[in-house]
């Protein structure tokens, strides 16, 4: 084999690479399942659990655009139930810790969401 | 017939996982046991494809002279382009991975007012190569999130950069629009201009129609048919620490992501893909121009019996005198 050191230094780096990620996690000796959330205290939300999972945030923009923009401030839930569309006062009324709801996922898909720009964390004003 | 048969191979990988996942075991298949195949088969492949590229000897440099060489002391060398030293080497392969210095001199000819034979430059498939290569990183890069727990923060500040305008909701990256309109148009490149399409195989449709495919998906699964992407860091997050797990729940959408990717990875080594690698062992890129200042000998040379100019002059001094040409010595 001919330049035998550079070839070998290349191959190094590149598994280095590859198994970054098997390093990263053991040395961070923290737990890689997905996180617990804590139960909410109502017992029904505005849409079923599997829709929200993936699609909360959809609802939460749709609900935004309709209240601000065209003043439709309420919303009729699955069971007939009407409700304040409201992050502050509809969803963390049942969800009560953003904490322990909210960041749990959000920190473990390292996703920033920007409602807090504006929204103020209802327990940070008490 | 090369762009059909690449159609229907990617029209039949995207079938699979979308028609087989859900089917009993099929998800421990298609989320654990080819993800880590291919994973095998793309590292090992590569390092094999490298170790025989190392094989061969390259006892020349062949210098591609875009620069002034290293000549006498005041004419000034090009140091990038005709490099004579090391440094000079590792900046001109810094140039070409970073950028495709290269291809960024690539020309065009073409028939102008019926017969007359113009060449001109022609910067787009660099800019559309540059576009895809970068944009492809920064989306791999962007993917260590599912990856890696806790994300390191210079992981969450590409994102937020990559998210930089903040439009639609969740917020569109700027990669992933560029990655889909550099593939687009690299793939339209050659099905428009007749005599690119005249030399295309089906080794260079295929790969375009891939990644466009896992963009394609990534993109749908992320804007569109949204799932439960906590499950699937689950899944990612076992396939990397060896402890691997499906949960449930996933759409089948993910596991024609995953299979995709997967059908990238095998394809690699054995493909023109291996660029990747191939590009540090180009000749022509990864030499210094020296040829000229130091003497580089073939490995396999069998000593030559040479008759060097002064042994030359010795022999025939006094015929040369004798017609009187100019001697060294005399």
């Amino acid at each position: 084999m001919y330049d035998a050191g550079k070839v070998i230094l290349g191959i190094v780096v590149f598994l280095a690479l590859v198994t970054f990620p098997l390093w990263y996690n053991l040395a961070g000796e923290v737990s890689v399942a997905a996180p617990e959330l804590e139960k909410a205290e109502g017992s029904q939300c505005v849409q079923d659990a599997e829709w929200m999972r993936g699609h909360h945030m959809d609802l939460l923009d749709d609900w935004r655009d309709e209240v601000v923009r065209d003043g439709e401030r309420y919303f009729v839930g699955p069971d007939g139930q009407r409700m304040e569309k409201s992050l502050s006062n509809t969803c963390l009324s049942c969800h009560v810790n953003k904490d322990k709801f909210c960041d749990r996922c959000h920190n473990y898909m390292s996703v920033d969401p920007y409602c807090w720009d504006c929204h103020v964390i209802p327990k940070e004003v008490m | 017939m090369n762009l059909f048969f690449s159609l229907v191979v990617i029209a039949v990988l995207i079938a699979l996982p979308w028609l087989l996942v859900g089917a009993a075991g099929l998800d421990y298949l298609f989320g654990v046991i080819v993800p880590y195949v291919a994973l095998a088969v793309f590292v090992v492949g590569l390092i094999m494809r490298v170790l025989q590229w190392a094989r061969l000897p390259v006892p020349f440099r062949t210098p591609t002279t875009c620069g002034q060489q290293k000549s006498l002391p005041w004419i000034k060398p090009s140091r990038l382009e005709n490099p004579h030293s090391t440094l000079g080497v590792i900046g001109r392969m810094l140039l070409e991975v970073l950028f495709f210095r290269s291809l960024f001199r690539n020309t065009r000819s073409e028939l102008r007012d019926s017969s007359r034979l113009t060449y001109f430059a022609d910067k787009w498939l660099w800019a559309g190569g540059l576009a895809f290569h970068w944009a492809f990183l920064i989306v791999v890069a962007r993917h260590f999130r599912f990856f890696l727990e806790p994300v390191p923060w210079c992981v969450s500040v590409m994102e937020g950069l990559d998210s930089f305008f903040q439009v639609g909701l969740p917020i569109i990256y700027l990669t992933d629009v560029i990655i889909i309109a550099a593939l687009t148009y690299l793939f339209f490149r050659r099905i428009i201009n007749p005599r690119l399409r005249y030399i295309s195989l089906a080794a260079d449709y295929f790969p375009l129609l891939l990644l466009l495919g896992i963009a394609v998906s990534g993109v749908w699964m992320r804007y569109f048919d949204k799932t439960d992407i906590v499950g699937i860091k689950e899944l990612t997050m076992g396939l990397v620490t060896l402890s691997p797990v499906v949960p449930e729940g996933i759409s089948a959408l993910f596991f024609v992501h995953l299979f995709l990717v997967s059908a990238l990875l095998i394809y690699f080594p054995f493909s023109k893909l291996v660029h990747a690698g191939g590009v540090f062992f180009s000749p022509t890129r990864n030499l210094a121009n020296n040829n000229r200042v130091k003497r580089h000998i073939n490995p396999w040379d069998y000593p030559v019996k040479v008759h060097t100019y002064e042994e030359y002059e010795d022999e025939f001094r006094d015929v040369m005198k004798a017609a009187e040409m100019p001697l060294e010595k005399e």
